[in-house]
């Protein structure tokens, strides 16, 4: 990991410009582990007022026992748990789940099957008066489109019906925090994209501050206004969507983002010359002149490249493998120095294997670079 | 949410407190009464104890014992196998009506098919009646290893024959077809595939009969066989404590021995098969064979439903007024059957929630430990655990000997399991989710379990209990040994009435006990969703 990275790795950057809003939770050297596998590491984070943040990692990353801390369902081992200034779990202070305010929204949605839609919604409601717990009900039924389903029992809802039980279920007793644990994942793909977008503009019309939790990056990307990373038990970086997409801080964040090809460069004299040629210091995003005469590696998605089939001398790579995808297809280019490098075309554009191509670069934003010394045994290509 | 929840490693950290002493209590509440048999035991002395366990006597009761479990569970692996495969895998005629009738059988407590039989195929029983006119004046002796042995494998084998289906039924066609494609005749396929997968289950099975025979009281008392259970009342009566002491250790040391047993022949294999849903087709088709396994299910299931029942409408129509009302049937012993069915019920679903919610929720060594304990009971014979109470009762407990309280604690804990295995299978159908959603709103831990967890495990709880309920309604060593004097149930009435030869007297009280089994029966099977097809 480099020096340009480790700074990130106990989460406790955060690059968010409007910084103005209030911090509603905080994590702060959050540890947690079950026996000997330590699930959590000195784990820190902290959510401002009305924003959607959103954990996003590889499933068994901790992500779903972060959210467990904040609801108070795990004690951490370590670190302390803040919630509007007061501490909900330190070093000896635990406030149990029911006393903290928080609302979690389950991933198998958790309904009562032994009671109607309303009742669910109505369930955190106990100690109100039977009219203003009616009134809340009918208002929350109301803000998730459910107002003629108050009396079927989950079993009789859809799947996109249940989901907003769940979420009216969590909203109605005015949680500080409304926590989400993969809360699309249940639903067929269509519906998904359809409820991400329902299910934003009701936490936005709320006002609530929310945590989710999801291992679908372009679920992370179209819900949250701002994205952490996790990766085994801590968190690689935070930022909002486009910062963590195109400036990722560390090769598994930019791995783990869509497909990611690392072209190894070496810099000198105002340039990196790499397998596709020589690229301009100025298109690479914050590269120092302290790495000068040192060898880097250039992060190039997919979509930055073309490859052209062209004959003799030209040509500095071949096709060596193609994956139809639709509407695009992804084809997989070894260069002459023998890296690999994926690019991105129109379905379209068919090359047949084997063609000999030259690979140029088709980018009007800066590129991503990690240091060259560094680099790890295995590219990670998650996608 | 909910995958990777309550691991707690081992010691009880991580447990939750208050249920961990209930469960804990409840544990050792199971094991106490057989700690005390022990001391009992002791007190004989090292001499003593050889003394008695070496005279022939005594090692001839073991070998009797052990004839009966070998036999037994033999001839129930030679009728359930077959009938199994018959039902499950051949063309028989009226599959499912054949499947019913020869699991009905287990529905039948084995002491009263016992004295049906005794009364029926007795040297002069009815059986010889109905024959006299024939010329014949004598039928051969049916007391003994023959009759017991009859006996309880026409009521055991069923236990084969339903763990044996359940197998076949899961186990993947295709695996036989790609044994046949590779050249294998359908015996060898049979032998080389089909054997290797059901083991499990007929092992499974064969434990059951083995248990049961080695702890069946009634039948060997009634045919008069020297079997273990048998010799300790007998001793027991006539004061013979230590030797029924020493005894009931033997026949607790054969029971662990079969269940080490039934644990190494099973193995280790993993079944894979049937878990991914795979062809459970192709009939064998029988040809003109089929009429004579149809005629030898329906020979095995009739004798065995024919002859009690038969036997007792028959005394019923008759009456049983010949003794004058010393014997007569009360409805007092009907309403003290429920009495104490109902107490052990009731105290068995209180006692077993806390043991069933641990074993369920926690991933715990201590919690499966305290689970574990409440089976002990189960395992050990009715007869050895009565003498342990008797035991118990007599030296510390006394104001609660020969009450209505020792008999319901020794129910609860023989039947214990039977509630602890129904309430933690509903608890481990509750989405461990739920409780924790209506923590995070706005309710405390025993307000989510009384709010969520305990409407969901209702029918559980139900079920458990109308299973305590009904096998205690049937448990015939226990309550003999323990009731208080004077007591009558249903049981207790059948046994004098047997005892003194006047069977007509227990043929009520022995048809209401058979309504009650039948409804235990459908319990299981509404329970277990066990479907005949």
């Amino acid at each position: 990991m480099s020096n340009r990275t480790m700074h990130a790795t106990n989460g406790t950057v955060d690059r968010r410009t409007d910084t103005d809003g209030t911090t509603v939770l905080e994590l702060d050297g959050v540890d947690k582990s079950y026996g000997s596998e330590r699930v959590i590491e000195e784990l820190s984070l902290s959510v401002e007022e009305g924003e959607i943040l959103t954990l996003l990692g590889p499933s068994g990353c901790g992500k779903t026992t972060t959210l467990r801390l904040i609801a108070g369902l795990e004690r951490p081992d370590a670190g302390t748990v803040v919630l509007n200034d007061a501490t909900v779990s330190g070093t000896d202070r635990f406030v149990a789940p029911e006393d903290r305010g928080v609302g979690v929204v389950f991933q198998e949605f958790a309904l009562f099957p032994h009671l109607t839609a309303a009742e669910n919604v109505g369930f955190g409601l106990e100690g109100w008066s039977d009219e203003d717990r009616k009134a809340r009900v009918d208002e929350l039924l109301d803000l998730v489109g459910l107002e003629a389903q108050g009396d079927s029992y989950p079993d009789e809802l859809s799947g996109g019906q249940q989901q907003r039980v769940a979420l009216a279920r969590s909203l109605a007793p005015e949680p500080e925090v409304l926590l989400l644990d993969e809360p699309f994942s249940n639903l067929d793909v269509d519906l998904r994209v359809q409820m991400r977008e329902e299910v934003r503009s009701i936490i936005k019309k709320t006002g609530v501050t929310a945590v989710s939790v999801t291992h679908d990056q372009e679920e992370a990307m179209s819900v949250s206004d701002r994205v952490a990373v996790m990766n085994d038990g801590r968190i690689e970086q935070v930022g909002d969507p486009e910062q963590v997409f195109q400036q990722p801080e560390s090769r598994f964040v930019a791995g783990f983002l869509g497909h990611a090809s690392f072209l190894p460069g070496y810099v000198h004299g105002g340039e990196v010359t790499t397998g596709l040629g020589p690229i301009p210091q100025s298109q690479i995003n914050g590269l120092a002149s302290t790495y000068d005469r040192t060898r880097i590696d250039v992060l190039v998605r997919p979509d930055d490249i073309k490859a052209m089939p062209v004959d003799g001398d030209a040509a500095d790579g071949r096709i060596v493998s193609r994956r139809y995808l639709g509407p695009t297809i992804l084809y997989e280019v070894r260069l002459d120095d023998e890296t690999s490098v994926q690019c991105m075309h129109n379905h379209d554009e068919s090359i047949p294997l084997d063609t000999r191509v030259r690979v140029e670069l088709d980018s009007d934003h800066e590129l991503a670079w990690f240091p060259g010394d560094q680099r790890p045994a295995e590219v990670s290509d998650s996608r | 949410m909910a995958a990777d929840h309550h691991t707690v490693d081992d010691g009880g950290e991580g447990l939750p407190l208050p249920t961990t002493i209930a469960s804990g209590a409840v544990a050792a509440a199971v094991l106490l009464p057989l700690v005390w048999l022990v001391r009992t035991a002791l007190n004989v002395g090292l001499d003593g104890a050889i003394a008695i366990s070496t005279r022939p006597a005594t090692v001839q009761v073991f070998l009797n014992s052990a004839a009966l479990v070998v036999v037994v569970t033999a001839a129930s692996v030679l009728i359930g196998v077959p009938f199994a495969y018959l039902t499950v895998r051949t063309d028989l005629p009226f599959r499912r009506g054949v499947t019913v009738a020869v699991s009905l059988p287990l529905v039948i407590p084995s002491y009263i098919g016992a004295f049906a039989f005794v009364s029926a195929f007795g040297p002069q029983g009815a059986f010889q009646r109905l024959l006299a006119p024939l010329g014949v004046e004598r039928l051969p002796d049916i007391y003994g290893f023959t009759g017991a042995a009859l006996v309880i494998t026409l009521y055991t084998y069923p236990y084969v024959f339903i763990t044996t289906r359940a197998a076949l039924k899961s186990l993947d066609t295709t695996l036989i077809d790609a044994a046949r494609t590779l050249d294998h005749g359908r015996w060898r396929a049979f032998r080389r595939v089909t054997v290797p997968q059901i083991r499990p289950a007929v092992t499974a099975g064969s434990l059951l009969v083995a248990l049961y025979t080695l702890s069946d009281f009634g039948t060997p008392a009634i045919m008069q066989f020297d079997a273990f259970t048998r010799v300790i009342y007998v001793e027991f009566t006539s004061f013979g404590r230590d030797v029924a002491s020493l005894l009931s250790l033997q026949l607790v040391a054969v029971t662990l021995l079969i269940l080490g047993l039934e644990s190494h022949v099973r193995g280790n294999e993993p079944l894979h098969a049937g878990q991914q849903g795979g062809r459970t087709g192709g009939t064998v088709r029988l040809g003109p064979w089929k009429y004579v396994a149809f005629a030898a299910c329906l020979a095995v299931a009739g004798l065995a439903l024919l002859v009690p029942l038969g036997i007792l409408l028959t005394w019923l129509a008759r009456g049983g007024a010949e003794v004058g009302n010393a014997l007569a049937f009360r409805s007092e012993y009907a309403i003290n059957s429920v009495g104490v069915a109902v107490g052990a019920a009731l105290v068995a679903t209180v006692v077993g929630l806390p043991v069933a919610y641990l074993a369920a929720g926690y991933r715990s060594r201590l919690a499966d430990a305290f689970e574990r304990a409440t089976y002990v009971g189960y395992a050990v014979p009715g007869v050895v655990l009565g003498l342990a109470l008797v035991y118990l009762g007599t030296s510390y407990a006394r104001p609660f000997y020969q009450t209505v309280y020792l008999l319901v604690a020794a129910y609860v804990i023989r039947f214990l399991p039977q509630a602890v295995g129904s309430m933690r299978a509903s608890f481990l159908r509750v989405n461990p989710a739920l409780p924790e959603a209506a923590r995070t709103l706005g309710r405390t831990s025993f307000g989510a379990f009384r709010a969520v967890t305990l409407p969901l495990i209702a029918p559980g709880l139900l079920g458990g209990a109308a299973l305590v309920f009904l096998t205690t309604m049937k448990e015939l060593p226990a309550t003999l040994l323990l009731r208080p004097s004077g007591f009558k149930t249903l049981v207790t009435h059948i046994w004098t009435a047997t005892e003194s030869g006047y069977y007509g007297h227990a043929a009520v009280p022995a048809l209401i006990l058979l309504g009650v089994s039948g409804l235990s029966m459908l319990v299981i099977l509404s329970q277990e969703g066990y479907d005949v097809k």
